[in-house]
């Protein structure tokens, strides 16, 4: 905010200041031009002659693939089953995993030791974030842990499910089971993160009060953690699962099972009308997980 | 809970050992639960199947992926990596500027308390039909329609974004403070005027982090269009899967796991700073 003086003496209010102004045009100078030279790139890597014929093309598909066919659903039940089957086994196993790795990542329960200041400042000044937990008076809890369940959290996070299901289909071969495996690893991170965030913002009195009571560790966790974070657990499973259904539904393209299987073999042989019918399932899967999500988190919340 | 149990309530748990309240209250829903989903798990995991054999098999290679991450090859097919990751860059940013630019009217309109009806209902129709569509089936089309290369694969990731940012700006604008905008409405501002000073200063530090968090994504999300021939590096991430590269894959693995971190390490810092 700032008063600034026209050139003919009067005053007048503008929202930012000359300095700041400059900045901001500078800034939006930066970012247009970072967008026209990827523009450029793309539009070098296009074919345009394709884009001008693209509304004939589409009509062309829609024409084709217009009615649906809708004899071709018995052939889908099996896969529909197999497809909420990869989600919901993949969701499970992924909070088995994520539990441990959760309570490994918050600060307040990952396993830690105290030191003195003097080994903490041979700690480098970048690892220190990841490591250190708490700062006492004059002495540092730092967990070893911690690090390795952040690094878990952000490499299952930033792959893909369907780039785990095409690394799995080449290890362990084709089918429901590589889904499986594929959904559960990629929601590790999601789950782990939401959970551990979940678990730092505890009240911290309910784990004292168990704690005085001369409880042993495992029974703090028991007793005076697991139930804070028990509605958070499973707004996020239900949450994920509504995700994983979402994504599930895709993994056949890459040969992990599921109606994903049907949509690809449909599509190499152009057969416009089951895919209609089949991507008109997959929206209705998508729509009846989502409002079964929301009803079960506003139950829970 | 104890604080509204009543005396009478008390009198009968007094010399009974204590035992942990169950999560869910209504014994019936909770047995209900838990017998239902015992027997939709065996029907479940029974008619998963798995081959055993294949799966041992397979964990030789799985041991042989997981060893080509402590020695990725960036080397031997680096001209393939530069492009894909470069083609895959400049997918996200394009992609992400143009969504974020169309989601900003779509947002005002999709919020209640600022629009119209008729608006409200046209734009949340055009974020629910943006969401409910995954991007792979949106690039699966739009590479039919418009030929394989990197277009399709911005036109989709566009797509995407507009449904994302568009809902979220619209929940932040529903919920901001309404005395504020009234304020500068008293002024005699005009619509513009007060969309500009009433209401954009107050969305616009969510405006910036959710913009991050969506670049992040649309960077995740351009891997894999590769996969279906919509540009960036999921198609050389395919071919080294299928020729058995490992130490090539794991390269590319680490780069995709580098920026992604990088992007969020950013936007923590840019978050911090607008906030």
């Amino acid at each position: 905010m700032a008063i600034i003086s026209l050139p003919d003496g009067r005053r007048t209010w503008r929202r930012f200041t000359p300095s700041q102004q400059v900045i901001r045009w500078f800034a939006y100078l930066i970012g247009i031009a970072a967008f026209v030279w990827c523009w450029n790139r793309i539009s070098e890597a296009t074919t345009w002659f394709f884009v001008w014929d693209a509304p004939r093309i589409a009509g062309d598909i829609l024409t084709r693939a217009m009615p649906p066919r809708w004899s071709y659903m018995e052939n889908l039940w099996v896969p529909i089953w197999d497809t909420i089957n990869i989600a919901t086994l993949g969701t499970i196993a992924a909070l088995m995993m994520a539990v441990p790795v959760a309570f490994m990542a918050a600060r307040n329960t990952t396993p830690q030791m105290n030191v003195s200041q003097k080994v903490f400042r041979l700690i480098p000044p970048f690892m220190r974030p990841w490591l250190l937990t708490s700062t006492g008076e004059d002495s540092y809890s730092i967990g070893l842990i911690r690090p390795l369940a952040l690094l878990v959290i952000v490499s299952t996070r930033s792959i893909n499910s369907l780039i785990w299901a095409l690394l799995l289909t080449a290890i362990i071969g084709p089918g429901v089971f590589a889904g499986i495996i594929a959904i559960a690893i990629r929601s590790i991170g999601f789950c782990a993160k939401l959970l551990y965030e979940a678990i730092e913002e505890i009240d911290h009195g309910q784990v004292e009060a168990i704690t005085a009571t001369g409880a042993s560790r495992w029974q703090v966790m028991a007793y005076g953690i697991v139930p804070q974070i028990m509605p958070a657990f499973a707004g996020i499973s239900v949450f994920r699962w509504d995700i994983n259904i979402r994504e599930s539904t895709v993994l056949g393209l890459v040969g992990a099972g599921g109606i994903g299987l049907q949509l690809s073999s449909s599509l190499n042989v152009l057969a416009w009308p089951q895919v209609a019918l089949i991507l008109l399932v997959i929206l209705a899967a998508v729509v009846i997980s989502e409002w079964v999500s929301a009803k079960v988190r506003g139950a829970i919340i | 809970m104890s604080a509204t149990a009543t005396a009478s309530e008390l009198d009968l748990l007094l010399g009974r050992k204590w035992k942990k309240p169950p999560f869910i209250k209504r014994p019936w829903l909770r047995w209900g639960l838990i017998v239902g989903a015992g027997i939709y798990l065996a029907l479940a995991i029974s008619s998963v199947p798995v081959n055993w054999a294949r799966v041992y098999e397979g964990l030789e290679r799985g041991a042989a992926f997981i060893a080509a991450f402590t020695s990725p090859d960036f080397v031997s097919r680096w001209n393939d990596i530069y492009h894909g990751m470069m083609e895959s860059l400049i997918m996200t940013v394009a992609a992400s500027v143009v969504g974020i630019l169309i989601s900003i009217p779509i947002g005002l309109g999709a919020a209640r308390n600022i629009a119209p009806l008729p608006v409200y209902m046209i734009c949340r129709g055009i974020v629910a039909v943006s969401r409910a569509l995954q991007e792979i089936i949106v690039a699966i089309l739009l590479v039919a329609i418009f030929g394989f290369g990197p277009l399709a694969g911005f036109l989709t990731l566009s797509f995407a974004s507009i449904g994302f940012m568009s809902k979220l700006l619209a929940e932040d604008i529903e919920s901001m403070d309404r005395v504020q905008a009234e304020a500068i409405k008293a002024t005699g501002a005009s619509w513009l005027q007060w969309i500009n000073y009433g209401v954009q200063p107050q969305v616009m530090p969510r405006l910036v982090g959710l913009s991050m968090y969506r670049l992040d994504i649309n960077f995740r999300e351009s891997a894999i269009l590769g996969l279906v021939g919509a540009g960036g590096i999921g198609a050389t991430l395919n071919t080294a899967f299928d020729r058995y590269e490992f130490d090539t894959a794991a390269a590319i693995l680490i780069l995709i796991i580098g920026t992604v971190m990088a992007l969020e390490y950013l936007s923590g810092i840019i978050r911090a700073k607008v906030q």
